[in-house]
């Protein structure tokens, strides 16, 4: 699956707002390594993002996103499923 | 990598801590003087952070009831009950717990973690949902994990959330298991358990709900926040611990539900494990009949902590939302948190220390847990050992 440019650029957006001191986000980008995320803020973004499309990701997911595309796919397909 | 390399960074967090003096993980209670105190550090120390909510663990008949269960007994099962078999007291105290709640089925659990775990894992599994308090305590987290289910969070004490995740699940709503706590033991705050119901209600959902804190604590008969609430028949699950109010260890889930005797044969953690001690069960019941017959009790615990809450008010510390055994100050920086921890407890006052990830919003906390057993004068003792804290940086100290 190919991540869909428009979800690509709204998690990337949040993102940005996320982390400011960061302008260079692309789909390679870790959340963790190259972001520093720790868990609070991988679950504000989560929340804001589920908010955004209407979704739920379960938690069981969070393993399989390391990052920016990993977390693009998991959402598209959870959008699809819905 | 080495298996062993993930643990380098908690190294690196524990050398940090200990360069602020930091010693929580090798405090050592040298000998218990009483529900509420005890020589650290060849100190006579006030205990102002064991969730020991009605003082009860030297009450003369718990002590008394389980001196007698190990004579008569010994001092172990040696097995979980499907292997070696079931003792009288774990029947009696299953009845004994049913008969407090107004449920027509308990289980015992080997402890509170147990429990939860146990239960979880069993009510639901791959294909099912959990929705989840975000605040929910890590036994709750891992029942969910164990399951398989898919886990989702909703956000703390925000029915409305919970609404919106219920809905988005459409015709698996009616199968979802919904979790929330009485009181959640880091901030002492309580689920809004009357909209939750009504919620978990409109969608067909289940409910349980964890009252480890609130056990003893709330309700006019001590049976937690579902019964405070007056929805206790709306919930279909209530987990427990006998570790905090109760004064000794172990777990228990009480539901009117039939099907709470076939869950027990297929609960992987309470099959696996060894059945309570005679002695746990023995001050475990006579603990229980206190609870019953003594409500001086709660409202003692009441009485210590609309006190500790307002002296700390009053000293403008950053406090928990509202009023409760469970008394947490808020703090920004970890390190500060640290310096004062270590101050409290050279000044002969043991709190407990919270460090981020384990606090709801990634600051820090000193959480005091209030108990029948304290003396005014030891509340007291508490609040003017805050007073004499060096102002913190981060936060109004009272000092400052």
């Amino acid at each position: 699956m190919q991540p869909n440019d428009d979800i690509l650029m709204q998690v990337t957006g949040m993102i940005k707002s996320l982390a400011p001191e960061h302008p260079e986000i692309t789909g390679e980008t870790d959340l963790v390594a190259d972001l520093d995320f720790d868990s609070l803020k991988v679950m504000k973004l989560l929340e804001q993002l589920e908010d955004r499309f209407d979704i739920s990701v379960p938690l069981n997911l969070l393993p399989r996103i390391r990052t920016v595309e990993d977390l693009t796919l998991q959402l598209q397909r959870i959008i699809g499923e819905g | 990598m080495a298996i062993f390399d993930k643990f380098q960074q908690l190294l690196v967090t524990r050398q940090n801590l200990a360069a602020h003096g930091l010693a929580t993980v090798n405090v050592v209670m040298e000998k218990l003087l009483s529900p509420t105190e005890a020589i650290v550090n060849g100190r006579r120390t006030i205990l102002a952070g064991t969730n020991n909510y009605l003082g009860l663990t030297f009450d003369p008949e718990c002590i008394d009831a389980a001196c007698r269960a190990l004579h008569e007994s010994g001092t172990g099962t040696t097995g979980s009950r499907a292997a070696n078999g079931t003792y009288s007291g774990h029947v009696a105290l299953e009845q004994e717990l049913a008969d407090f709640f107004d449920c027509r089925h308990a289980i015992v659990f080997s402890t509170g973690y147990v429990a939860n775990l146990g239960m979880i894992a069993t009510l639901v599994g791959p294909g099912d949902a959990v929705v989840i308090d975000a605040d929910c305590h890590a036994s709750i987290y891992d029942g969910c994990t164990l399951s398989r289910a898919d886990i989702i969070r909703f956000r703390h004490n925000d029915p409305d959330d919970l609404d919106k995740r219920l809905r988005r699940l459409g015709d698996r709503a009616a199968n979802a298991l919904v979790i929330v706590e009485g009181l959640y033991s880091m901030l002492g705050d309580r689920a809004p358990l009357a909209a939750i119901t009504a919620v978990k209600a409109r969608y067909g959902a289940y409910l349980l709900v964890d009252e480890a804190h609130s056990l003893g604590v709330l309700g006019d008969h001590g049976r937690g926040l579902a019964e405070e609430t007056g929805v206790a028949d709306q919930v279909d699950f209530i987990v427990g611990t006998f570790s905090k109010s109760l004064g000794a260890i172990g777990g228990y889930c009480v539901s009117n539900h039939p099907e709470l005797d076939l869950i027990r044969f297929a609960n992987r953690p309470y099959v696996f494990t060894a059945s309570p001690s005679p002695s746990v069960i023995a001050s475990t019941r006579q603990a229980l009949a206190a609870l019953r017959a003594r409500p001086e009790l709660r409202e003692r615990l009441w009485e210590n902590a609309r006190r500790l809450y307002q002296r700390l008010q009053d000293l403008g510390l950053r406090l928990g939302p509202e009023v409760s055994p469970i008394v947490a100050i808020r703090m920004d920086s970890p390190e500060a948190v640290v310096r004062w921890w270590n101050a409290l407890l050279a000044r002969g006052v043991y709190v407990n220390l919270v460090l981020p990830p384990a606090t709801p919003d990634g600051g820090a906390l000193l959480r005091c847990s209030m108990s029948a057993g304290h003396t005014l004068a030891q509340v007291d003792q508490i609040a003017e050992s805050f007073a004499a804290l060096p102002a913190a940086g981060d936060s109004p100290g009272p000092a400052a």
